[in-house]
């Protein structure tokens, strides 16, 4: 009995159909495809992308050299100097990210007591030299210039869920 | 003595920690017998070196049948105590007195230099809540400016008294102190002075909080990121041990390496801070040759090849004159070198001006009583020794006798300021040095009714000793442990030898121990290594030269200046200069050079400093204490030994094919077990040419001993480095029409400077206080022989 209804299955490619069936059914459904970088999906505000380091609205540099992110960091990404500033405060004079080294894990920012290092949701950014993957100090610092709004917006919406 | 320590080993009591049965000894508090028996109690205030104050309240622990919790570092052990570490009440008291202690300690971890290694961030991890209740104000204490090596952050303080009680008990300046009670109380200079004490550094050790930290290394690193090397320190002939904390191969911070028997938990402020000198900015990086005049960098190879023409055509006629803070590797195949040459024109004694007295001496400077014993004696005679700053570790080991009930007497040229009270002084200028001793001696001779040495007979005849001195003799003879400690300041005298032999008899003669703390590091491994030139390695028989006065007397052709700058670290460095600068050739091997050895100098080999090189040293009591190198050599510098064993394996000679350190090591062993030659007699003479002029007094300032302890920034920011002036009894300045703060002219040898007069009760009648090793005395005659002085 069983070899010959598996017998008229494969005869009439029933499986087949079935398979196509399917294909059909798709064909007539609404698209998932995202015509990228045209269109983009929606990203989580716990997007954990491109590194930032922030400043405090006077314009300030949040970062107070307290190393805990280089300590924290599984990878060994970052790189710190620490020295006391002018006016005596604790500040770094290298601050370095290897972004290759970087496995996106976030923990820089959990350790941060100042909420200086960010990971921005930006993920779209690449090299075009091999030792550009070095971010210093100044980039990072550029990145959280340019990107504050969006850092800021995107702390505040996860606040409630920390 | 003993034997009271042995009955108080045997009288124990049994006690129970935690269900534990111990065995303690009588009179020991809990936390005693609980760190050792390895069970955890949390403490702040509790150091094992200091008294107790039982101030924290963190070590509270619940005993059997007492009402309350009780502190265990103040409560002794008593038979058949039961002491529950970790009871409901225990727990309960520690985390309400930690709750307390954060009340007022401010949330600023993440900008504390201490973070990471901070007693009170690790037990407020075990004992204290995870969220604060205190919602009101905390405390604020402005900070205190304590001077250039200690950073101050009173707000973190935590009242353990630590830092109060070490600078009290320990380093004995009282610099510190509690101001007000309760929550105002602040711990506080006495008007807004600095902290200036020798071993000032421990207290940052000592402090379990932010509160003190290190001035220099703040902000430079987390505890996490530095790899602890453990060395030796060069700079006193002691040995503390150390660790230099060092990342990415540069030495960050030095701290103390715990040893009993020399430094314990300590570390003297020199030793903590001169490695901030390796990254001066006089640091030779790579080999230099002058050529017509002017300096080239060259390869090591062509620098070598220069260096070996120049030894070569020199043949011997030529001196070295070695740093006595050098390894004994270097100073070994140093000596190799220079006999390896026909040339025994090797020294490492720098200082010193009297040489008359080296046929007799014995094979190492002798050091009959080890460091560790020092806190025990009962009476103690200081000649020409100013033991705070030629060590302070053995300054504070006197100090611990002093604080014991030993009476300290000095026969000193200066009245330094001690930490200890000194009686029956006899404070005399250099030129009444000799007869003053000489007076003691006849003294100690009367009583003890011994024959001095022939050498110094008759002069110890002639003397006449009067009532201190027989005090002072009958002290010594009748303590139980006595020592005689002579000093830098007596090596270096004009007439050293004499002052040897005479504190040599009254050691023996009043049954004391004779202590000699000589110049240098590595004195002790000089002599052994053969590095003077009278005698070979251990004392043997080798081809004798010129030593290092006569080198300098009777100019050479060529000279090799290891690890020195003869401006700062020779006797009479006008001289020196003169001679070198009219030798044909001079062959520099230095870790910094200042302009004054790119003249002189004809090639420069960049020598790594201790800390960058491997080696061993002998301290006083003659232990060999080997390093590794903490650090990567700067530049192109190598460790002094390579640079030995190259020149020699160059110019061909035996004994110079060493492939390694240890095979290096094996060989001075063989030679330092050859036979020493013994000691032959020699007469001295008195020399009364001294006149009744003034005579100089050039001892060297605590932080100037050698060229890495001169380029470190923070300790040339002290008060101690400050010494271009001119120390004068008012009575002499009286004379001379000079008044405080004027302008001194001062000339010696032919060479003349300025300074500004300091009329103090100090110097004695008849002495000048212008000490050695400065910027401006660089240029005069010896550091104690007659001097000129008139109204600028």
């Amino acid at each position: 009995m069983n070899a010959v209804s598996r017998y008229f299955k494969s005869l009439l490619l029933l499986e087949l159909w079935q398979g196509l069936g399917v294909t059909l059914r798709y064909f007539f459904r609404p698209k998932f495809t995202i015509n990228y970088p045209e269109e983009k999906t929606p990203k989580s505000p716990r997007f954990r992308g491109l590194h930032a380091l922030r400043r405090y609205p006077n314009g300030e540099e949040r970062c107070i050299a307290c190393k805990l992110c280089e300590a924290v960091c599984p990878a060994l990404a970052i790189t710190i100097d620490s020295t006391q500033r002018e006016d005596g405060t604790r500040r770094t004079t290298r601050y370095d990210i290897d972004l290759f080294k970087c496995i996106y894990c976030g923990f820089c920012e959990e350790s941060c007591p100042v909420d200086s290092i960010v990971l921005t949701d930006v993920h779209e950014f690449h090299f075009e030299e091999r030792e550009e993957s070095v971010v210093n100090k100044a980039q990072l610092l550029a990145l959280g210039d340019r990107y504050e709004e969006q850092i800021a917006s995107n702390r505040r919406q996860d606040a409630a869920y920390r | 003595m003993s034997t009271e320590m042995e009955t108080a080993a045997i009288e124990t009591v049994s006690i129970e920690v935690d269900g534990v049965a111990l065995e303690a000894p009588k009179g020991a508090m809990i936390i005693e017998v609980t760190d050792k028996a390895g069970i955890e109690i949390p403490r702040f205030c509790y150091h094992p070196k200091l008294s107790i104050a039982a101030n924290c309240r963190m070590c509270l622990v619940d005993v059997e049948k007492m009402p309350k919790p009780v502190p265990a570092c103040a409560t002794p052990v008593m038979d058949g105590m039961k002491v529950y570490t970790t009871s409901r009440r225990a727990i309960d008291a520690q985390h309400g007195v930690m709750e307390f202690l954060l009340i007022n300690h401010p949330l600023d971890c993440p900008i504390c230099d201490q973070g990471g290694e901070c007693e009170l961030q690790d037990q407020a991890m075990g004992y204290g809540r995870s969220v604060s209740r205190f919602v009101e104000r905390k405390r604020v204490v402005k900070d205190k400016n304590v001077g250039p090596l200690i950073q101050t952050e009173m707000t973190r303080c935590i009242h353990c008294t630590r830092c109060v009680r070490f600078l009290d008990e320990i380093a004995g300046t009282n610099e510190l102190g509690g101001v007000g009670r309760g929550d105002r109380l602040e711990i506080s200079t006495c008007v807004e002075n600095s902290i200036d004490s020798e071993l000032s550094g421990n207290v940052i050790d000592l402090c379990p909080v932010g509160a003190l930290t290190n001035k220099p290394f703040r902000f430079q690193a987390r505890a996490w990121e530095l790899m602890a090397r453990p060395s030796i320190a060069l700079h006193d002939g002691v040995g503390s041990h150390l660790y230099h904390h060092t990342r990415r191969g540069k030495v960050l911070r030095t701290v103390p390496r715990e040893n009993n028997t020399l430094n314990e938990t300590w570390l003297t402020d020199r030793d903590r801070w001169s490695p901030e000198g390796l990254c001066s900015d006089d640091r030779v990086l790579e080999p230099q040759v002058k050529k017509d005049g002017v300096w080239k960098t060259v390869s090591w190879d062509e620098a070598v090849e220069t260096v070996v023409s120049i030894l070569k055509e020199a043949g011997e006629d030529v001196g070295m004159l070695m740093s006595p803070s050098s390894a004994n590797e270097e100073l070994f195949l140093g000596q190799a070198l220079m006999r390896g040459l026909g040339s025994g024109n090797i020294d490492h004694r720098l200082r010193q001006s009297d040489f008359s007295d080296d046929a007799m001496s014995p094979v190492v400077p002798q050091f009959e009583m080890p460091v560790a014993e020092l806190d025990r004696v009962n009476a103690v005679l200081l000649v020409g020794c100013n033991p705070r700053h030629e060590a302070p570790i053995v300054g504070h080991r006197v100090r611990q006798a002093w604080r014991n009930g030993a009476a300290v007497a000095a026969y000193n040229p200066v009245d330094w300021d001690f930490h200890f009270d000194t009686g029956l002084d006899a404070i005399c200028a250099p030129q009444d040095q000799v007869s003053s001793l000489a007076a003691l001696a006849a003294a100690v001779a009367k009583l003890s009714g011994k024959e001095p040495p022939e050498s110094v007979q008759g002069i110890v005849n002639e003397a006449r000793p009067g009532e201190d001195q027989d005090t002072l003799a009958r002290r010594l003879a009748e303590a139980e442990n006595a020592l005689v400690l002579f000093g830098q300041s007596a090596q270096a005298h004009g007439q050293a030898a004499m002052l040897r032999a005479l504190s040599r008899f009254i050691a023996s003669a009043s049954s004391s121990a004779f202590n000699e703390l000589a110049a240098g590091g590595n004195a002790r491994g000089a002599w052994l290594s053969g590095a003077v030139p009278h005698r070979g390695p251990a004392g043997s028989a080798a081809t004798a030269g010129k030593n290092a006065q006569q080198m300098l007397e009777q100019p050479l052709n060529a000279y090799v200046l290891w690890g020195i700058e003869p401006g700062f670290d020779i006797a009479n460095p006008a001289r020196a200069v003169q001679a070198l600068r009219s030798a044909a050739k001079v062959v520099v091997v230095a870790s910094h050079a200042a302009s004054g050895l790119y003249e002189m100098g004809d090639v420069i080999l960049p020598l790594a400093p201790q800390p960058e090189s491997e080696g061993s040293m002998i301290n006083v009591d003659g232990a060999v204490l080997s390093w590794a190198a903490a650090a990567t050599p700067q530049g192109q510098a190598r460790s002094g030994w390579k640079i030995l064993r190259r020149l020699g394996g160059e110019l061909g000679l035996d004994d110079f094919r060493q492939a390694s350190l240890a095979e290096l090591q094996s060989d001075m062993q063989v030679a330092v077990a050859q036979q020493p030659m013994e000691p032959s007699r020699v007469s001295l003479s008195v020399d009364s040419s001294a006149g009744g002029g003034l005579y100089r007094i050039g001892d060297v300032p605590i932080y100037a001993v050698d060229a890495l302890c001169r380029r470190a920034e923070p300790l040339q920011k002290t008060v101690h480095a400050a010494n271009d002036w001119l120390g004068l009894n008012a009575v002499d300045a009286e004379r001379l029409g000079l008044n405080e703060g004027a302008r001194a002219s001062v000339s010696q040898g032919g060479e003349s400077a300025e300074f500004e007069v300091r009329i103090s009760e100090r110097v004695p009648q008849g002495g000048a206080w212008l000490r050695s090793a400065t910027c401006t005395t660089r240029k005069l005659g010896p550091a104690f022989g007659p001097i000129e002085v008139e109204v600028a």
